[in-house]
C-alpha cells in the first residue's frame, strides 16, 4: 500500500503518465499515475494519502524547476501525470470527501494571448491541492472582478509574456484591489520583476510556478 | 548589391533594427489587437516604423510579420489571409528600405508546443513554408526565424523556410539566465545544443533576441562563439526589463547605456547588431555611431 503511494508521487515527480507511454525513456513499459492511482483507490487508499503523494511530488519537481535543474518539458509531463491522478480524484472533490485549500483564479491579462506559463502555474498549483479556476488568455479586468465576486476569498494570479500587456496588468491589478481590496494578487511573467511587480500594487511576484505555490501555501491559506 | 552573407564575410559589424512592437503600441496598436493586421489597416504607420529605423542608420530591417504563422494568425481568425498578410509585411519593409539595405522576413514560434501533441509537425511546417514564401513574394533578402526556445520547432522552420524559398536562413534563440548562471531557453536549450542543431538544419547565420538587456546577451554571444568560431552571429537585445511607471512601460537601458554595450557585444563576436523589446530608432541610431568605428 506505501509503496504504491510513493511510486504515485514518484510518477508524478518524473511525469509517468500511463503504461504506454514512451516518456521518461528509463521508465517504459512501467505503470504510470493512471494506473497506480486506480489500483491504489481499489485496494482502498485513502484519497488524501493519495492527493498528498501526488502534491509531494509535483513539490519537488518544481523545486527543481526553480532550481533550472529542469525544465518546461518536464514540468509539463509531470502535470499531465498529475491530471491523470486528479482524473481519478474528481469524484472525491465532486462529493466533499477530500477539499481543496482553497480557491486560485488565474488569467493571461488582456491584450496577451500567450498561456503555456499560465498553464503551468495552474497545473503545479493545481496539483498542490487548490481549486483552480482558470480563466483562460486575453481576460479582460472585468473577468477577473466578476471570478472574484463568485469565488469570495479567493486569491488572483495574472500572467503575461507580453512587455506590452505589463500596463493591463497594472490596470487589471488597480481594478481588483479598488473592489476587492482584502483580495490578495499575484504577478509573473516572462517580463516581470520583483520591482515591476512592487509598482504595479500586487501583493507578490513569482518566478517559477513553486514560487506561488509558496505564496499560496504561506499566507492567503482560507 | 552584394549578398547577405557576402556583406557579413567582410568583417565589419551591421547593425540591424530595434522594436518593432513597442514602436507600432506607441502608434496606437492596442493590447489585443493582431499586429499584423496593421500591414492593411494601419500601412503608413508600419511604414513609419521601418522608415524609422532606416533613417537612424540601420543596415538591415526586419518585417512586421512576427506572428504571421497560420497557427498564430488563428488565434485572430485571421489565418486564411496568412499570404497577403505576410507579403503586405515585406512589401512595406522593402519599400522602406531601398535597394541599398536589407529586408529580412521576421518569423516566430507558434506558441504552440509540439512535444504536447496540440498541433501536428505537418500543420507547423506547412505553416511556415507559406509564410516564408510569402515573405519572399514580397521582397525580403533573407528569412529570420527568431525567438525559438524547443529545437524541434526552429528545426522544422528553418527546412520549411529553405526548402520553401531557397533564401538564407537566420535563427535565433531566446536564452534566461539560470540559478547556476548557464544559459538555456525555457525549453532546456543550451546555446551549444542550439548551434548544433539549427547549422543542422541549414541555417547560415545563428543567434539570440530578447531576453535581459545587452549584458546578459554579452554571456550568450561568448557561449555560442565557444560552440562555434565561423558562423555569423546575430543578436537583438531588449532594453532591460521594463517596469510601469504611471501607466505606461519604462525600460531601463538607454541609447547611451546601449551603445556602450553593443561594443562589447562586438567585441564578444556578434557580427549583427540591434534591438528587441524597448529599442528604439534612438537606441539605433546610438548603435551605429558607437559601432561605426569597431
Amino acid at each position: 500500500m506505501e509503496n504504491l503511494v510513493a511510486r504515485i508521487g514518484e510518477c508524478v515527480e518524473r511525469g509517468k503518465v500511463n503504461k504506454s507511454s514512451p516518456y521518461p525513456r528509463d521508465m517504459q513499459g512501467q505503470e504510470g499515475t493512471d494506473e497506480l492511482t486506480r489500483r491504489a483507490l481499489d485496494a482502498g487508499v485513502g484519497p488524501d494519502e493519495i492527493l498528498q503523494a501526488c502534491s509531494d511530488g509535483m513539490k519537488r519537481i518544481g523545486d527543481r524547476f526553480s532550481r533550472n535543474e529542469v525544465f518546461v518539458p518536464e514540468l509539463l509531463m509531470s502535470a499531465k501525470a498529475m491530471n491523470a491522478v486528479m482524473a481519478h480524484l474528481k469524484p472525491f472533490f465532486q462529493t466533499g470527501s477530500v477539499k481543496a485549500k482553497g480557491k486560485f483564479v488565474i488569467g493571461t491579462v488582456a491584450g496577451d494571448l500567450h498561456d503555456i506559463g499560465k498553464n503551468l502555474v495552474a497545473m503545479v498549483v493545481e496539483g498542490n491541492g487548490w481549486e483552480v479556476i482558470d480563466l483562460g488568455v486575453d481576460a479582460k479586468p472585468a473577468k477577473f472582478i466578476d471570478a472574484v465576486k463568485q469565488n469570495p476569498g479567493c486569491t488572483v494570479g495574472l500572467s503575461a509574456l507580453l512587455t506590452t500587456t505589463m500596463v493591463n496588468m497594472s490596470r487589471t491589478i488597480g481594478e481588483i484591489k479598488e473592489q476587492f481590496p482584502g483580495t490578495k494578487v499575484i504577478v509573473g511573467g516572462a517580463p516581470l520583476t520583483q520591482k515591476a511587480a512592487d509598482q504595479m500594487g500586487a501583493d507578490g511576484y513569482a518566478p517559477n510556478p513553486q514560487g506561488v505555490v509558496a505564496f499560496l501555501n504561506g499566507g492567503v491559506q482560507k | 548589391m552584394i549578398s547577405f552573407i557576402e556583406t557579413l564575410k567582410s568583417g565589419k559589424v551591421l547593425v540591424s533594427d530595434g522594436a518593432w512592437g513597442t514602436m507600432l503600441q506607441e502608434r496606437g496598436l492596442q493590447p489585443g489587437e493582431c499586429p499584423e493586421l496593421w500591414n492593411f489597416t494601419h500601412r503608413s504607420s508600419v511604414f513609419a516604423v521601418a522608415k524609422g529605423y532606416v533613417d537612424a542608420g540601420a543596415g538591415m530591417i526586419l518585417t512586421n510579420s512576427f506572428g504571421g504563422s497560420p497557427i498564430k494568425l488563428a488565434h485572430y481568425d485571421l489565418q486564411g489571409r496568412a499570404a497577403e498578410l505576410n507579403e503586405a509585411a515585406a512589401a512595406i519593409s522593402r519599400e522602406a528600405a531601398g535597394d541599398s539595405r536589407f529586408v529580412l522576413g521576421s518569423i516566430g514560434p507558434t506558441g504552440e508546443m509540439l512535444m504536447m501533441g496540440q498541433v501536428s509537425e505537418e500543420a507547423v511546417s506547412d505553416g511556415f513554408r507559406l509564410q516564408a514564401s510569402a515573405l519572399k513574394k514580397g521582397g525580403v533578402d533573407a528569412i529570420i526565424i527568431e525567438t525559438m526556445s524547443a529545437i524541434d520547432e526552429a528545426t522544422i522552420a528553418i527546412r520549411a523556410a529553405k526548402d520553401a524559398t531557397g533564401l538564407e536562413v537566420i535563427c535565433t534563440f531566446t536564452f534566461d539566465r539560470t540559478v547556476q548562471g548557464e544559459y538555456r531557453t525555457m525549453m532546456g536549450v543550451t546555446p551549444a545544443e542550439m548551434v548544433k542543431a539549427v547549422k543542422d538544419a541549414g541555417a547560415s547565420v545563428i543567434g539570440a533576441n530578447c531576453g535581459n538587456g545587452f549584458d546578459q546577451m554579452i554571456d550568450v554571444v561568448k557561449e555560442i562563439r565557444k560552440a562555434d568560431s565561423t558562423t555569423p552571429v546575430l543578436v537583438h537585445a531588449n532594453a532591460g526589463l521594463p517596469i510601469v511607471e504611471d501607466g505606461k512601460l519604462i525600460y531601463t537601458e538607454t541609447p547611451e547605456i546601449v551603445a556602450v554595450k553593443a561594443r562589447k557585444l562586438a567585441e564578444s563576436g556578434a557580427n549583427i547588431i540591434g534591438g528587441c523589446c524597448g529599442t528604439t530608432p534612438a537606441h539605433i541610431r546610438a548603435l551605429v555611431k558607437e559601432l561605426k568605428t569597431a
